[in-house]
């Protein structure tokens, strides 16, 4: 056992976490003080903490090689700092196109980013997890705050019953996964994913419940079909902000959640939770397909879809292979990166009460604001795996693993039902551009959101006509 | 080669130009269309050189560019082009000039963003024809729907969203079991070039399901019966241009998908299943025949007609095996490639000009209903010389270019089969039927109502394109030598690998 020194040094690859402590606690006490005229300081505050903690984390946390720290608690790599990076990303980008939203709204209150933060800081955690501990708090705080930011808006209802509800799955999902967590322990005597991975092994019949125990919970905290019921309630019923928080950065969280547990923690004999992952996929990517078709509200739409999308991404893991890993995270990235476009401009261009509700309201889109609806454009082709759009790449990655992994069938499935997909993708377009708009206020300026939204669309053209980059960054860290 | 990289131009100065138009913006429509027609004519210039400096003794790949693209997938920026994809090429840039002529002043809604779709779907369908890695073919060949998409959705009749949707969702659905298909291969053979899939050996199984895989992306494209369903739809609802390059180009793809990927990279399994495709092909030309003659919409009916003489481009390319198998050698099925070739190219040009046409008058009279028309030559001498010459080409009248393929086809036929050659004839009597049979209704005649009789003959514009299309139609059914020449060695080529069992030994 090595002697942990409690050095600033040693302790360097943990710094986006540690500085994201710091910025929750400035943050909260900074907006104590600003009082409720300026409440707009501690948006633009985060938005600062977010960057500088991005910043300190690529200029000093990253690190070249596998480093465990902490009695083998945490680890840092550089898997793990491209995945914290994605996810201060999606959250900075995700509170930028809330801003306007929650103005208009009336949704007040520093809580607001200060949650965002703490489940930002969960999924940091779960990010860096090397142990069954580390793994369960990061879960824990990224979900309780969720759970909060679902219920922030006191006044609505529906707000409040999706929370109970993704409130109470969400508890029996983190009890099973304490509970396959203690079998894991009980088995194998360790707590720690790289000893687990040398021993598990070899535990024959009572390790499979154990993994079982622990895929349903992965697959709640997913949205995986049939552990989806929480997904389309709380994408419809949080206030949108919070449906476009909760569709981006968890993704990542997820992600890596499959990857530690899973993948490096589990992966001496991928066959535990290869099936099971199979049988999710493969129901993930028909319901969500198929019942995303008979959505009129964008939100249970592109929860739907999100739900199609997981399926996606867990093919990736079935193929039990790098290529296959490797192909789930580029496809993580991409849905995270196209997500939060999407979602953006439905918050941008939502009805002059300030929610964006049916599909419907897009429709004349394409006279009203030429510009929104040619970014929507993109990213819902992008979305449908259309090139020249970055998510053609993601989905043909992970066919092609499907493929070299001789699961033709499966790969077969994934296009046929990307067919099946792209039809309520298009059908947004078909609103936008085919069918004339009632009349309805022009959509809000917003330069600062407008920008970054263009930005967002155009580098899914960007990567989709030269993918290189993020493949060859997806490759070198999986592996 | 050559110093610059000519294709890369073709294809990007269009694609560059679209999105100038675009950003020109509808509030400039007048400089929106010109720029459209600069670039439009500038990419077909450029084909010129293209043409002079290709050599027609070989069949290997010229002005081959390569470069690496996504080196993780293995996937190369490949292109070039052959006997094959040039005359394909040269008629994507030549048509769009048209098309862009055709829309100047009749286009009023979002003018810029209609010039810009066209001419990126220029750019994208050149891309189509001379990218010889599969991966690139795939990224130009699904991106090209997406304007496609738009064009008929925005800018078209009643029922565009349907009709476009339809479009859109056959298209995709054939297009990824072929991509299924290119990525097993690719998963064989390490990389995405085509040339390195023709080569690749492949057991029958295999083959057979490659085969069915591209068959399925091919023949919804052509589109061969019974998959053919979306093409009277999307007509019907395109605006004019639209028709015209769905028709002229897009249906070509499919025809060129069956001669640069089914026929080389499945030799085998096309032996073994060529009676499919022929069947269908002759289900095409007969019964899309009869159909075409009931239709009572103008477009409708050439859409039908369309479907009709595709039957003779997918059926001239798969008579090879049966020749081999009458005649002992392979040596006449080279009519039967000519054949299906010249016929794209003329099919091209005759139903883009009668799309046109039918645009002339709706332009003037805003219907498509054969019975609102009547006496038309009366009123528009002009016009309706240049409709009876298209019609008479459709029909496959001597000294035309669709009489060329068609009789290099049945030609062939003959070798392989009597019956089929007599099926494939009776085109020669239900196209004369229905084609006619429309000019009769359509053009002659006395004038058949007050509106007909208050349209106006051709303008300079419409004349000069009309009259544009018909030279290319006569010179190609008077002298298709040129035509035939440039594609002798690559078609010799596909024989030479037709012949040749790819089934590994042992």
């Amino acid at each position: 056992m090595n002697e942990s020194v409690m050095t600033f040094d040693a302790m360097r690859p943990a710094i986006p976490e540690i500085g994201l402590g710091l910025s929750i606690c400035a943050i909260l006490l900074a907006d104590v003080f600003v009082g409720a005229s300026r409440r707009q300081l501690t948006t633009v505050l985060t938005l600062v903490a977010l960057a500088l903690c991005a910043s300190i984390t690529l200029n000093y946390g990253a690190v070249q090689d596998r480093t465990v720290l902490f009695d083998g608690l945490y680890v840092a790599d550089r898997l793990g700092t491209l995945l914290k990076m994605a996810a201060f990303l999606g959250v900075g980008l995700s509170l930028l196109y809330s801003k306007a939203y929650l103005e208009r709204r009336a949704i007040h209150g520093g809580e607001y980013q200060v949650l965002a933060l703490t489940a930002l800081l969960g999924i940091c955690v779960l990010i860096s997890a090397n142990s069954l501990l580390t793994v369960y708090l990061g879960v824990e705080l990224l979900s309780l705050s969720l759970y909060a930011l679902v219920a922030f808006d006191r006044e609505s209802g529906i707000a409040a019953e999706a929370a109970i509800k993704y409130f109470v799955l969400g508890a029996i999902a983190s009890g099973t996964l304490l509970y396959g967590m203690s079998m894991l322990y009980g088995l194998t005597g360790t707590l720690n994913l790289d000893k687990l991975a040398t021993v598990a092994a070899a535990h024959g019949a009572g390790i499979v419940i154990a993994v079982t125990f622990i895929v349903v919970a992965v697959a709640f905290k997913f949205g995986a079909v049939p552990f989806h019921m929480w997904v389309p309630d709380v994408y419809s019923g949080a206030p949108a902000s919070v449906a476009l928080f909760i569709s981006t950065a968890p993704k990542i969280a997820s992600f890596a959640l499959v990857m530690r547990l899973l993948v490096y923690g589990l992966g001496a004999d991928p066959s535990l939770w290869v099936q099971i992952l199979t049988v999710l996929a493969v129901l993930s990517l028909l319901a969500g397909n198929f019942i995303a078709i008979a959505q009129t509200r964008i939100r249970r739409m592109l929860a739907y879809s999100a739900i199609a999308n997981v399926g996606f991404i867990l093919l990736g893991f079935v193929t039990a292979e790098h290529e296959g890993y490797r192909a789930a995270l580029a496809y993580t990235l991409v849905y995270v990166l196209t997500t939060l476009g999407s979602f953006g401009i439905v918050l941008l261009a939502a009805r002059g009460d300030g929610e964006a509700e049916e599909i419907d309201d897009f429709k004349g889109l394409g006279q009203r604001d030429p510009m929104l609806a040619l970014l929507m454009l993109m990213l819902m082709f992008s979305t449908a795996g259309v090139p020249p759009f970055v998510g053609f790449w993601a989905k043909l990655w992970i066919i092609q693993a499907l493929l070299h992994t001789h699961h033709v069938w499966l790969a077969t499935l994934a296009v046929l039902t990307s067919v099946v997909g792209a039809y309520y993708y298009l059908r947004v377009i078909w609103y936008m551009y085919f069918d004339a708009g009632r009349a309805q206020t022009p959509v809000e300026r917003q330069p600062l959101t407008r920008g970054t939204l263009a930005l967002n669309a155009l580098a899914t053209l960007a990567l989709g006509i030269m993918p290189n980059a993020l493949l060859a960054l997806c490759a070198s860290l999986v592996g | 080669m050559h110093g610059i990289d000519i294709l890369s131009i073709l294809i990007w100065l269009p694609v560059g130009g679209g999105v100038l138009t675009l950003l020109i913006g509808d509030g400039n429509a007048r400089l929106s269309r010109w720029c459209a027609l600069l670039v439009a004519l500038a990419t077909a210039v450029l084909c010129l050189p293209l043409w002079q400096g290709f050599d027609p003794t070989t069949a290997s790949f010229q002005y081959a560019v390569r470069m690496d693209w996504i080196h993780q997938l293995h996937a190369d920026y490949y292109l070039g082009v052959d006997g094959i994809s040039l005359p394909l090429i040269a008629l994507t840039a030549f048509m769009t000039v048209p098309v862009i002529i055709a829309g100047w002043s009749v286009i009023e809604k979002r003018p810029a963003q209609y010039f810009a779709a066209f001419l990126i779907l220029e750019g994208l369908m050149i891309g189509v024809f001379s990218a010889l890695d599969s991966l690139l073919f795939y990224f130009f060949w699904e991106a090209m729907l997406i304007p496609m998409f738009l064009i008929i959705g925005i800018w078209g009749g009643p029922r565009r969203v349907y009709a476009t949707l339809k479009f859109f969702l056959y298209t995709f659905l054939g297009s990824v079991l072929m991509l299924v298909a290119l990525i097993y291969l690719y998963g064989k053979s390490g990389n995405y070039t085509i040339a390195g899939f023709q080569s690749l050996p492949l057991s029958l199984v295999e083959q057979r399901w490659i085969f069915l895989a591209f068959l399925v992306a091919f023949a919804v494209k052509v589109p061969m019966w019974p998959v053919h369903t979306w093409l009277p739809d999307a007509h019907v609802e395109a605006p004019t241009g639209g028709s015209v390059i769905l028709a002229a180009i897009m249906l070509k793809m499919g025809g060129y998908g069956l001669l640069r990927f089914s026929l080389p990279i499945a030799p085998d399994a096309c032996r073994e299943l060529d009676w499919l495709v022929i069947g269908l092909s002759l289900i095409a030309v007969v019964y899309i025949g009869f159909v075409a003659l009931a239709q009572t919409d103008m477009k409708k009916l050439i859409a039908y007609s369309s479907i009709a003489h595709m039957g003779f481009v997918t059926l001239g390319a798969f008579l090879a095996f049966d020749i081999q198998g009458a005649t002992g050698s392979l040596r006449g099925a080279i009519n039967g490639l000519d054949g299906a070739m010249v016929q794209m190219i003329s099919h091209g040009l005759i139903s883009g000009a009668l799309f046109l046409c039918i645009g002339v008058m709706y332009d003037r009279l805003h219907s498509r209903e054969i019975s609102a028309y009547g006496g038309v030559i009366n009123v528009m001498p002009k016009f309706g010389a240049f409709m009876v010459l298209f019609a008479l080409a459709n029909s496959g009248l001597p000294g035309t270019s669709g009489f060329v393929g068609e009789f290099l086809v049945i030609l062939a036929a003959f070798k392989a089969n009597f019956w089929y050659a007599f099926l494939a004839a009776t085109t020669l009597i239900l196209g004369a039927a229905y084609t006619l049979w429309l000019v009769k209704r359509v053009i002659f005649g006395p004038v058949g109502n007050d509106h007909v009789a208050a349209m106006q003959d051709l303008n300079g514009r419409e004349f000069l394109v009309l009259a544009v299309l018909a030279a290319a139609v006569l010179a190609l059914g008077l002298w298709p030598a040129p035509l035939v020449r440039t594609m002798e060695a690559s078609m010799q080529h596909l024989l030479q690998q037709l012949a040749l069992t790819k089934i590994p030994v042992g």
